[in-house]
């Protein structure tokens, strides 16, 4: 706790992640107290079906959480309308864009939604907000492709460009390193990193890539069946929490190199 | 009927020198007819376009998502079965305004049904299929109400059936374009969450779209549009998918600030053309549209189906 005098933009207090259905609650995960500085990057990692969609899903309202609040700005995430909530939070999702003949700039500048006005124009300050953040994602040149144009990499690099042109605090990604090679995995994630020293977003990502997160993250949340943990990535190395991460008959953590192994029978 | 073209511009312009029937022909029948066309082509494009766009499936169009059958559902009703009613009260619903409002009463249910079905199934493929069992369904209760209407209700049914530009006076005109009004305004109102809706719903959240509000407004729009023209035209085969693809395909876009537009003149344009080949220029026959038009829009549809793989939407 030796960062409390930081300026805490996210955090939550007890809380509780899930679903409802007809007449059962499905509690996924419980007694939830994370806080989210200003300027970091946190990594989120877990297991499949651990929750880490449900949690992110949950601090972004677009599920209800079973218990607890969610605290932005020091106001209650419930107590946001949808565009004033859409200024400060904006999301990466996993799913794909129904509609790729949009060119890159046209989807990057539907970001500024919250911001135009009733036909959707773009004023001279939307446009400026565009093109620094496609200049920042390194896709300026891409502008007047079409998105089925683009491969994978290029789309999640556009995805990000919109986001960031929504000009919000925090951005949220759920696995965006998914279906990307080896080398733009670590490039979104080293993008991110840069995104939040240049311009002082707090970036929450969710990812499988555990090495990389541990390299990158000034943060990282760590969710397993029994509790959820939120530390310095050195720190969670000597409280040996990755250890619990995954059963323990396949793999185990190598608290020098930070990485997993197989282990040898 | 053939009219020399110098005379017809002649009595657009007021002159006095054309024959008091070609005057009547012109002023009273082509005019409203043509101006007919415009409404039922624009109107129909973008209530196609407006349902691609809100349910993102290529496929979706007033006609395939059962809107026009729960119309016609409506006019069946009111044609077929205003024996049931009996008397005074036959009188009052068979006029336009009983049949406009059976028929856009009729698509709004329908289209509501479809959509409170989509909220639960997210599967755009089993909403079309829902569509199209709306539409059986529809079917199956208009045959019963014919087996049991006499045969002038049921040549009046029919007829409507064909669907027809021509028959509307300026004075239903009137109420056909107030109504049509509403509907175009509606939609273009939602340009911008159409537009944040390509994304997908929980991008267009994300960004603070009330998704609730803008379906609303959407389907409004639909129902006002493809109701109206379904009481007024008739069931109209295609337009409504058609015309929306052929304007992406030649604008290559998915923004709706361009599609919108493109779309009504698109629409006006072809449904004009259907017209004139309707009227078998230079011959006293005139064909029924609806036949036009899916003449025209069904290979479009195959042609679109066929290149699926190069299909961008």
């Amino acid at each position: 706790m030796e960062k409390k005098n930081a300026h805490i933009i996210l955090k939550t207090k007890d809380l509780s992640i899930g679903y409802v259905s007809k007449k059962e609650q499905t509690i996924v995960a419980s007694n939830i107290d994370i806080e989210l500085q200003k300027g970091e990057l946190i990594g989120l990692i877990g297991g499949n079906g651990i929750g880490k969609s449900t949690l992110l899903r949950t601090l972004s309202n677009v599920q209800k959480p079973l218990q607890g609040s969610i605290i932005i700005n020091e106001k209650d995430i419930t107590k946001f309308d949808p565009i004033e909530l859409a200024k400060v939070m904006s999301l990466v999702l996993t799913e794909v864009v129904p509609s790729k003949n949009l060119s890159v700039f046209e989807l990057v500048a539907l970001g500024r939604y919250p911001y135009t006005n009733w036909v959707g124009n773009l004023t001279n300050e939307d446009i400026d907000k565009v093109n620094q953040a496609l200049n920042l994602t390194n896709i300026l040149e891409l502008k007047h492709k079409n998105c089925f144009e683009l491969s994978d990499g290029q789309l999640q690099k556009v995805m990000i460009a919109r986001a960031l042109a929504q000009d919000t605090d925090i951005i949220i990604l759920d696995e965006p390193t998914t279906h990307l090679d080896m080398y733009h995995k670590a490039y979104i994630l080293k993008l991110l990193q840069k995104l939040t020293k240049e311009t002082g977003k707090t970036i929450l990502f969710s990812s499988h890539e555990i090495d990389l997160t541990i390299q990158l993250c000034d943060t990282v949340i760590v969710m397993t069946k029994d509790e959820v943990v939120s530390d310095q990535p050195c720190n969670l190395i000597s409280k040996g929490t990755f250890n619990n991460l995954f059963p323990k008959d396949l793999i185990e953590f190598d608290e020098q190199t930070g990485t997993f192994r197989v282990k040898k029978q | 009927m053939y009219i020399p073209l110098s005379d017809v511009f002649k009595s657009l312009l007021g002159s006095t020198s054309v024959q008091d029937s070609w005057l009547y022909i012109i002023q009273d029948y082509r005019i409203p007819k043509a101006l007919t066309a415009i409404l039922v082509g624009s109107g129909l494009g973008i209530s196609g376009l407006l349902m691609q766009t809100l349910f993102r499936n290529p496929l979706a169009g007033p006609f395939v998502l059962g809107i026009s059958s729960g119309a016609s559902l409506g006019v069946a009703l009111v044609i077929l079965g205003s024996s049931f009613f009996g008397g005074a009260f036959a009188s009052i619903i068979m006029t336009t305004w009983g049949i406009v409002i059976a028929a856009s009463l009729g698509s709004f249910l329908v289209l509501l049904s479809v959509l409170v079905v989509s909220v639960k199934i997210r599967d755009t493929m089993a909403i079309l299929i829902i569509g199209l069992m709306f539409a059986s369904i529809t079917a199956a209760i208009v045959s019963v109400l014919s087996y049991f209407g006499s045969a002038e209700q049921l040549r009046q049914y029919v007829f409507w059936g064909f669907g027809s530009l021509g028959n509307l006076s300026w004075y239903e005109l009137l109420i056909f374009f107030s109504i049509y009004a509403f509907g175009i305004i509606f939609g273009l109102a939602s340009v911008k969450s159409l537009n944040t809706l390509l994304l997908g719903e929980n991008y267009a959240k994300s960004l603070g779209l009330n998704i609730k509000k803008s379906r609303l407004i959407i389907i409004i729009a639909t129902s006002l549009l493809a109701g109206t023209i379904t009481a007024f035209a008739g069931p109209i085969a295609f337009i409504g998918l058609a015309i929306p693809h052929i304007t992406r395909q030649l604008f290559n876009t998915s923004n709706h600030k361009i599609l919108l537009p493109a779309v009504f003149l698109f629409g006006a344009i072809i449904m004009l053309i259907c017209d004139s080949i309707a009227q078998l220029p230079n011959s006293d026959y005139t064909l029924p549209i609806n036949a036009i038009t899916s003449l025209i829009g069904a290979p479009v549809v195959i042609w679109l189906l066929v290149r699926k793989r190069k299909m961008v939407f």
